[in-house]
């Protein structure tokens, strides 16, 4: 069975990729699969100089899922192009870099750190991360600066293909999906985490040092999927799905409401193959959905 | 070493502790993963394949002691995890990914002191069954449930083993005091810490004061286990963020902020 897909100027295996913070740099999976089967590695979030990241704790489990404030740790753009990217199997799987900064500027410099590097085959905008110029607010709750952003990004890439990430946290998803394609966005993704919070009665307490973080896993996926559907009809470009997807059969609900590909994201702390099982299981699920490709069943959402 | 993703068939699981009730102590033995080793101090991750998607992660634990057939855990009942895993029965299949970690120093001819605390006791029985000069190793166990919850009658039939029950927090002191004095005594060889966090300090401290060899094992939540979600950091000596199940999870005590 055919599981390529095409989209954005991406000829990816399958569509299975895995998503930003939940897979490393994809190294720390290679005991667990083989890396060039997945049909892509988003790796964690990059900013121009390293972070730390925030306080612990920084997960709380909730049920069918995982909240997290772990404020992009991560080494720098540079250490990942020097330590990491040479030992990808860049040339067999798609590294797409996530991009985080603070300021459209700051996006605009990682960008141009990354453009020219050919193992990185796209570049995912994170667009939940708070604009320092507008009083911390999240780029990805303004469609004017998510537009911007990516106008900026966009400018700097250097013909790579740019992925807008976009942020659940919004009244409007189309409309945000809209502003990144007028700002010239190749496809966006979606969703990234829900906006959450866990307490502790006995010590009276919140559960993360950051008092509020991210919810994903399967208890997000019916948010997921409703966002992905409402974007996919506000927007002529592709749309990568993600949220809760933990199963070959989730990964064809996006695609039948009109997602390119999925990422697989908490799912992976199931088991640490659990991605590379999703690849392996594509074919009989496709069987059993009666779907014989995906250009097929993608979009094909009976809504009579 | 391998390190894999296995689906191993438990073999048994024994409740410890008083016979006539159900026991919160639990060792469980599974089937060996197809691993080569392990190094004691290391860690797997366990999650039984009939879990659903209420819990989200499997759940680290210390691994006790292996051979070329099984691999067995010893663990306490705190939560929703720990309580499902003691319902485990032979026959059930559990995915187990490991061995996961860096491991506690082994040092030929040198003595060592191993001090436990409470579930901190279940790595280091297969320490001492690996060491390859175990009379230079002994054990300190301080322990709030009755000592026949713990497998510590085995280890004591195999080296130098003392134990220390607290009954009341009235106890506390004396306890802190005994384990100062023991990490004073270990000049010239190494201690070895597992246990919970004020434990860990304690030895932490004592060990910076007179200047002793200490490695401690921290217990973070984790969701992964391989070093990739950044969950589960703890502060290094260069007050860096490093992840606690793959840098660790034991660190020099010089080079750790607990
Ligand atoms: C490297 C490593 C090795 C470990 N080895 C062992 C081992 O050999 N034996 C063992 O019994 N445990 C061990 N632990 C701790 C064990 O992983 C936890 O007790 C377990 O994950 C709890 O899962 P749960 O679902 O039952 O609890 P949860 O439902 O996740 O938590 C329930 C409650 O228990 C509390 N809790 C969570 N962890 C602990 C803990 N460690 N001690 C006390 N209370 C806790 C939580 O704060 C919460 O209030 C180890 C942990 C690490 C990181
Ligand atoms: C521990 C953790 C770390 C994450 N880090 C990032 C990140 O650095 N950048 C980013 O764009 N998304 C990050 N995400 C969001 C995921 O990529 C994904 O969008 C979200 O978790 C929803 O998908 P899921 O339900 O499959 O996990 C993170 C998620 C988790 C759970
Ligand atoms: S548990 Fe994920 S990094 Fe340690």
């Amino acid at each position: 069975m055919d599981l390529r897909v095409e989209f954005a100027g991406l000829v990816l295996k399958n569509p299975i990729i895995t998503a930003s913070g939940t897979f490393g740099f994809g190294l720390e999976f290679m005991n667990f699969g083989d890396l060039k089967r997945l049909g892509g590695i988003v790796v964690k979030g990059l900013s121009l100089k390293p972070r730390e990241g925030n306080p612990m704790p920084r997960i709380v489990e909730t049920p069918c899922g995982m909240l997290n404030a772990i404020g992009i740790q991560n080494p720098g753009v540079e250490a990942f192009v020097r330590d990491k990217l040479p030992l990808l199997p860049w040339r067999e799987t798609a590294i797409i870099a996530n991009l985080y900064a603070c300021s459209a500027e700051e996006f605009g410099d990682l960008t141009g750190v990354l453009a020219g590097e050919e193992g990185v085959a796209a570049l995912e905008v994170n667009v939940s991360c708070p604009n320092v110029q507008s009083g911390g607010a999240a780029f990805g709750q303004d469609p004017t600066q998510i537009r911007k952003v990516t106008e900026e990004v966009k400018k700097r890439a250097a013909g790579k293909p740019v992925i807008v990430k976009l942020s659940p946290n919004v009244t409007d998803i189309g409309l945000c999906a809209r502003a990144a394609q007028e700002g010239g966005a190749d496809a966006v993704s979606l969703i990234n985490t829900l906006l959450g919070m866990a307490v502790d009665i006995r010590s009276r307490k919140p559960r993360l040092a950051n008092v509020v973080g991210g919810l994903s896993g399967p208890a997000i996926k019916p948010v997921a999927l409703r966002c992905v559907h409402q974007a996919c009809r506000a927007v002529t470009i592709p749309v990568i799905g993600i949220g809760g997807i933990g199963t070959a059969e989730d990964a064809l609900e996006f695609i039948l409401v009109g997602a390119s590909a999925v990422q697989v994201g908490t799912a992976n702390f199931l088991r640490p193959d659990q991605a590379f099982r999703i690849v392996d299981d594509l074919p009989r699920a496709m069987l059993k959905a009666r779907c014989s490709n995906f250009a097929e069943l993608r979009g094909s959402l009976d809504l009579s | 070493m391998v390190r894999n993703c296995r689906e191993v068939k438990v073999r048994e699981v024994r409740f410890l502790g008083a016979w006539d009730e159900p026991s919160d102590f639990v060792e469980l033995t599974l089937d060996n993963p197809g691993w080569d080793g392990y190094r004691p101090g290391q860690f797997a991750m366990l999650r039984p394949k009939h879990w659903g998607l209420e819990l989200s992660w499997g759940r680290p634990f210390s691994i006790s002691r292996s051979d070329a057939d099984s691999v067995t855990f010893f663990f306490q009942v705190v939560g929703r995890g720990t309580a499902r895993l003691a319902r485990l029965a032979p026959g059930d299949e559990v995915i187990i990914w490991g061995p996961l970690g860096n491991g506690f120093s082994v040092a030929d001819q040198t003595p060592t002191l191993l001090l436990a605390g409470g579930m901190g006791i279940a790595p280091f029985r297969g320490y001492i069954e690996k060491h390859p000069t175990p009379e230079f190793l002994r054990i300190v166990f301080a322990h709030r449930a009755s000592i026949d919850s713990y497998p510590y009658q085995l280890m004591k039939d195999m080296v130098r083993a003392e134990s220390i029950h607290e009954t009341s927090p009235d106890d506390l002191p004396m306890i802190i005091e005994r384990i100062e004095n023991e990490v004073r005594g270990a000049q010239g060889g190494i201690v070895l810490a597992c246990g919970p966090l004020p434990f860990l300090k304690t030895i932490q401290q004592a060990a910076r004061l007179h200047q002793i060899r200490a490695e401690l094992s921290l217990e973070r939540t984790m969701a992964c286990g391989v070093g990739a979600c950044l969950g589960c950091v703890c502060k290094d000596g260069h007050d860096k963020h490093v992840q606690v199940c793959a840098r660790g999870p034991v660190f020099k005590a010089d080079d750790v902020h607990i």
